[in-house]
């Protein structure tokens, strides 16, 4: 009998060409191609990661009308919910941990740099789902003053923030900045690395099914001189994260960009750090993308020697 | 003087056709100079209306303000054609574009639903033109056009047209509450030979509001009465369009149904509000290359 069950019938698979996935951008939770129909094919040791798509400036537009639409209700959220969310991007994480390694191996990492950036960067996303709910305890304050007033200051998200990943680690460099700006009620546009875009590509899928609204995070794909000049010029761009290097290469366009950005007074933050040091994270990203409001509230004299505050 | 209620040949529309056509026009590339003249003449075609509950007279002179000079950091721009306004706010309007080429326009009729009877609605239009009205935005009894009482829609037209003396007439369709195309094609026949100057797809109170398709049956039905008697009939699409893309495709529509002798806002109009300031944030695009935020032009 025994015998028998050798013979039992095996599934035949016939040889067959892969199907390969065609990569898109990901604007208002939407999966669109560029709205120029063209492509560049970025390779790793003369290999090819694929065809992306090569951005145009007028997908920086759709993308930042899909990201300020999106901001006021994600800002209005309770940060608790907001924190929820964060820590819902990790769980779809950690469920897709071996793509992400995958991934990186594709980009040039070797297996253990790539399992050590996945397993980051889902912790970054539980470490900064934790601060949603506690830096405004932190970084807000109330304040003494000499006249009647409850003078309180609160940090307030500062709106629209783009946001240009950095190359050498193509997850862990999003992830790291994306998660503090978003946070604290920001949304964000990011341009993923030119050179290595499979991880932010492949993020977007993981944010679509992880409760993020649709337009909180968006992320594009192409070229960084070419996207960073109508992003720099852009009105209703609130700030810049260059999160690259400041090398030779890039200088002129990190000067470029905060030459422009002067024109409607974009904050403009600089990170050259290695984000798979635990220091790199620490609250006061998320108060880098926010903006302090003080409020003069008028009351009586609460104590005998005057002003309570 | 009472019209005879003329023999309607509406003919019926291919729904399907005149979606698909009206997507064609979406389809045309245009850029930079042609653009820019675009954008401007969409600017001088709106009829900038506010016509809410809580209206006051400050937010009319605010509205009054802006139509006069719609952005005053772009020079030679065009101003907007009309200010559109509740009846009891007509004097305050007239009075702030005094001396300007900026019409006045009403709604009447018992504006939005039109259900008052006729003695009313006749005195509210008397009450909008003593006030100072350019012209009069109307709406039709819906509940008896849904009934078949055509002819009562078509005294009421002609009685009101009558009112108005020299100020011009739009007759408002309500499209969206028409149900469909045939309809809106057998209210446009209806208005216009009743006197109508303009047809006017909505209110901007109903979802849907204007869209393409449905101008499109309103633009042939004033193509083909132009055809048959010579005389030129206006055209009006309000509420929903407020974005600069979207109004330059209703221009090629225009143009390409009607032709050049409606590139005017004589002839042609649009009843919004939001979309100066998108128009205007395209101007200013087109002007220095950066995309432009909504807070940076006056509110209205």
């Amino acid at each position: 009998m025994a015998k028998n069950k050798k013979s039992a019938p095996t599934l035949m698979v016939p040889s067959r060409i892969p199907v390969l996935k065609t990569y898109k951008m990901f604007v208002g939770g939407e999966f669109p191609r560029t709205e120029s129909g063209r492509f560049y094919t970025p390779r790793v040791k003369g290999r090819s990661l694929g065809n992306f798509c090569l951005g145009s400036r007028k997908d920086v537009r759709q993308a930042v009308a899909a990201a300020r639409s999106a901001q006021a209700h994600w800002a209005n959220r309770t940060s608790y919910n907001r924190a929820q969310i964060l820590y819902r991007i990790a769980e779809l994480l950690e469920a897709r941990r071996l793509q992400f390694i995958q991934d990186l191996n594709h980009q040039g990492s070797s297996e253990r740099q790539a399992q050590a950036e996945v397993d980051m960067s889902i912790e970054r996303l539980v470490y900064y789902a934790g601060w949603c709910d506690k830096y405004q305890q932190v970084f807000g304050s109330v304040n003494p003053v000499a006249s009647e007033h409850f003078n309180v200051s609160i940090l307030e998200p500062m709106g629209v923030v783009f946001h240009i990943a950095p190359d050498n680690q193509p997850l862990l460099g999003v992830i790291s900045i994306m998660a503090p700006i978003i946070a604290s009620g920001n949304t964000t546009i990011c341009l993923a690395s030119e050179s290595k875009p499979i991880s932010a590509v492949n993020l977007a899928e993981v944010l679509a099914t992880a409760d993020v609204p649709p337009g909180v995070v968006n992320i594009l794909t192409g070229s960084l001189d070419e996207l960073a000049v109508p992003a720099a010029d852009h009105f209703d761009i609130n700030a810049i994260a260059w999160n690259r290097s400041n090398g030779r290469r890039n200088k002129t366009t990190l000067q470029m960009i905060e030459e422009k950005a002067t024109s409607n007074l974009k904050r403009v933050r600089r990170y050259e750090r290695p984000w798979t040091r635990l220091e790199s994270q620490n609250p006061y990203l998320i108060a880098d993308f926010c903006e302090v409001k003080t409020t003069w509230h008028p009351i009586e004299t609460i104590s005998e020697s005057g002003s309570g505050y | 003087m009472t019209i005879p209620f003329p023999t309607l040949n509406s003919p019926p529309i291919d729904q399907v056709g005149v979606v698909q056509r009206a997507k064609r026009f979406c389809t045309r590339s245009i850029k930079n100079e042609s653009k820019m003249q675009g954008l401007k003449m969409v600017l001088n075609m709106i009829d900038l209306t506010t016509l809410e509950g809580m209206d006051t007279p400050g937010k009319v002179r605010q509205l009054c303000t802006k139509a006069k000079q719609v952005h005053a950091a772009v020079a030679g721009l065009p101003t907007v054609a009309a200010v559109c306004v509740y009846p009891n706010l007509v004097a305050i309007a007239k009075q702030e574009l005094l001396g300007t080429s900026i019409k006045v326009a009403s709604v009447a009729t018992a504006f939005p639903s039109g259900n008052s009877s006729l003695d009313i609605k006749l005195a509210e239009v008397a009450y909008a033109i003593d006030s100072g009205a350019d012209e009069i935005d109307m709406v039709i009894s819906r509940g008896r056009f849904h009934t078949g009482d055509y002819r009562y829609v078509f005294d009421e037209i002609a009685a009101v047209k009558e009112a108005c003396g020299k100020a011009r007439l739009k007759v408002i369709l309500e499209t969206g509450e028409l149900g469909t195309f045939d309809k809106v094609r057998l209210a446009s026949d209806l208005a216009m030979e009743a006197g109508a100057d303009f047809i006017k797809t909505s209110t901007g109170k109903i979802k849907p509001a204007a869209t393409l398709p449905v101008t499109l049956v309103m633009i042939e039905a004033i193509r083909d009465y132009h055809r048959r008697t010579g005389r030129q009939v206006g055209m009006k699409p309000a509420g929903g369009i407020s974005k600069s893309k979207l109004a330059l495709h209703y221009l090629v529509m225009v143009k390409e149904t009607l032709g050049n002798d409606w590139l005017n806002n004589q002839w042609f109009r649009f009843g919004a509000s939001s979309l100066v300031n998108d128009v205007l944030m395209q101007i200013v695009k087109q002007k220095t290359g950066c995309y432009q935020a909504p807070q940076y032009f006056s509110a209205d």
